[in-house]
């Protein structure tokens, strides 16, 4: 009832929850051997950021154009050309569906 | 009862039209009551459309037939009078694939209904809007029961119209009426290409029924010409890649309520492009060809969508792109299953039943993540991700459906998005292992993209005001995200009882054929 035959094996989301759960439970008792002279909210659970202050929580956020800036940057060509076609421009749209259709009449035999 | 019963499954393929093309008549007569009770009336004849819809849905899938009606006949249930060889009036033919679609279109179709009840409150000129839902909600299911090509381009024709009319539905908007322009100038001329292939296959075999087209075509030059133009403009309304780029525009535009309905739309072309291929031309073997063509497509779809997604700092037009991505799985599972369509092999019929399965679970968590984008912007008045922050704060419900949305589309166990993209990963490792790896890295992709928005959105600082959405829009997003988790928890009970049925009538085109016609 539970078991979705994929072919060449299976997945189950009961089996699944199930094993997270233990794996999770594992997690825990091995987070119970830490170090017992953790004290909360002293100065030794602050981060260091290179001797800087580390500014108040409520004033630090990360905006979206600067997310995943290293993979941009490296696929910076790639964008290029993806950006040269997006150019929202409905005739450049229609030439694409004319490109498309060309090839299928090349390779079903048509043209 | 039981009569009432055995009359609504008779007349169940004719009603599933009749009742939301006569509710989106009466909707400007109701609106002119008051708001109150045109909003009861739109619910109530789209829940109508879709308790019929399931009810079909029930018969269809446990007896795995078809679903037959002639119009304007006296026995609406015989296509084929006395003295007929051929059908002549318009029939349409419900087999396990149309009603799957269908319920897909009638279940995004209410659930946008509900959530329009609070979302579309403050707008103007709501008597058109509703009409337009159940116009287009008309279309979608027509495209999917139809089995006349002339009456399928008369329905692509009225969901194409509606669609464009509901992505401009706010005036004042330049960038709305630029979306519109777009998807009409597509929609029309994808729309013209397939009435030419109509007008091809009917000068030859003087027949516009698909059952009757598929049991004399012969594969000649011009039925391979017909054929190339159904793939491209189908394809082009599906929004595969690189026909796609009036998507993220019309999808990022229109009003979320609206951008649901249009991924409804937007999967009857699919549904249209897939039995094209596998009924009308599935006796052919060249259609394999086809078949390999759709796989290539359909990685570019996923690769771009996902990189595209990436790129994005608006809110809707991230996410449309990620629909993007996720058009490419369901063509990759297709394009498997067709391009081994004669070889039978068990994993071809896996594929197929993987693309099916993530039409639905698409329709689910994209539908759900648009949702709730329109929720941050009712509540913000923001779409930019530059913008906001700390909303999880506020709008705790609209964050919850977030995650179960981000989670699914980005194919995270347990979530249903997962169990169809396993089926699609098998089946493709058969085909290549590097096409797997690339669908497999991609979907991690798109989970970067969810955790962009996320972040950007939902954590920090508040940098909006916010508080969370009316009730009516909630309940639209818990049903879609109840929905979500149920087929991610119990995938088996939905392939078995739902997918399995659609991807038989897909694979046995003799037998919708036979069916149809009884035994030409």
């Amino acid at each position: 009832m539970f078991t979705l035959e994929t072919g060449s094996g299976f997945w189950n989301p009961i089996i699944w929850i199930g094993v997270i759960f233990i794996a999770l439970l594992i997690a825990y008792v091995i987070r119970g051997f830490g170090r017992r002279d953790y004290k909360r909210d002293t100065e030794q659970t602050k981060p260091f950021l290179s001797g800087n202050v580390e500014p108040d929580k409520e004033l630090v956020h990360l905006r979206a154009k600067n997310l995943y800036w290293g993979f941009k940057e490296t696929l910076k060509g790639y964008y290029e050309i993806l950006r040269k076609i997006h150019n929202g421009m409905v005739s450049d749209y229609v030439l694409w569906f004319v490109i498309i259709m060309c090839i299928l009449f090349i390779v079903m035999g048509v043209l | 009862m039981v009569d009432i019963i055995d009359v609504l499954l008779t007349h169940g393929p004719a009603l599933i039209i009749a009742v939301p093309l006569f509710g989106a008549f009466l909707t400007p007569l109701i609106s002119r009551l008051n708001d109150k009770a045109r909003n009861i009336f739109v619910i109530a004849v789209m829940g109508l459309t879709e308790f019929i819809v399931l009810l079909l849905a029930y018969d269809i899938f446990t007896t795995n037939g078809v679903h037959t009606y002639t119009f304007g006949s006296k026995q609406p249930l015989l296509t084929l009078p006395s003295g007929y060889l051929v059908p002549v009036r318009i029939i349409f033919e419900i087999d396990g694939l149309s009603i799957f679609m269908g319920i897909i279109a009638v279940t995004l179709a209410l659930v946008a209904s509900i959530y329009s009840w609070s979302f579309m409150r403050k707008e103007d000129g709501l008597d058109k809007y509703y009409t337009l839902l159940l116009l287009l909600t008309t279309g979608m299911l027509g495209m999917v029961s139809t089995g006349d090509m002339f009456n399928f381009f008369v329905f692509l024709e009225i969901t194409s119209i509606a669609s464009a009319a509901l992505v401009a539905f706010r005036v004042n908007k330049g960038e709305s009426q630029e979306a519109a322009f777009k998807y009409i100038v597509l929609s029309s001329i994808g729309a013209l290409f397939v009435l030419f292939a109509v007008a091809i296959l009917y000068g030859q075999y003087d027949a516009l029924n698909i059952a009757t087209l598929a049991n004399r075509i012969r594969y000649t030059f011009l039925d391979k010409v017909a054929l190339v133009l159904l793939v491209a403009s189908l394809g082009m309304k599906a929004g595969i890649v690189p026909m796609h780029m009036w998507l993220p525009d019309a999808y990022g535009e229109a009003p979320a309520s609206v951008t649901i309905a249009i991924v409804a739309a937007t999967q009857a072309s699919l549904y249209a492009l897939i039995r094209m291929c596998f009924t009308l031309y599935g006796g052919i073997t060249s259609v394999a060809t086809i078949g390999w063509i759709l796989i290539i497509l359909a990685m570019a779809s996923i690769f771009i969508g996902v990189t595209m997604a990436l790129l994005q700092s608006d809110f809707k037009r991230m996410i449309a792109y990620a629909a993007v991505a996720e058009i490419g799985y369901m063509v990759l599972g297709i394009g498997v299953g067709l391009a081994l369509l004669f070889s039978r092999t068990p994993y071809s019929v896996k594929a197929i039943q993987g693309g099916i399965f993530h039409i639905i679970n698409d329709a689910l968590d994209v539908g759900l993540l648009f949702l709730v984008a329109g929720a941050v912007f009712y509540a913000t008045k923001e779409r930019l991700l530059d913008r906001l922050g700390g909303l999880a704060r506020n709008m705790r419900y609209s964050t919850i459906f977030f995650i179960i949305g981000a989670l699914a589309v980005a194919g995270m166990p347990p979530m249903n998005g997962f169990a169809s993209k396993l089926l699609i990963y098998e089946s493709t490792y058969q085909v290549s292992p590097i096409l797997a790896v690339v669908a497999i890295l991609a979907s991690i992709l798109l989970l970067a993209v969810m955790v962009k928005i996320f972040h950007s959105a939902f954590m920090g600082p508040p940098l909006v005001k916010a508080a969370d959405v009316p009730k009516t829009m909630l309940i639209a997003m818990a049903i879609l995200a109840a929905l979500i988790i149920f087929f991610g928890l119990f995938p088996n009970i939905v392939v078995e009882n739902m997918v399995k049925p659609a991807a038989d009538a897909l694979i046995n085109q003799a037998t919708y054929i036979s069916q149809v016609l009884g035994g030409v």
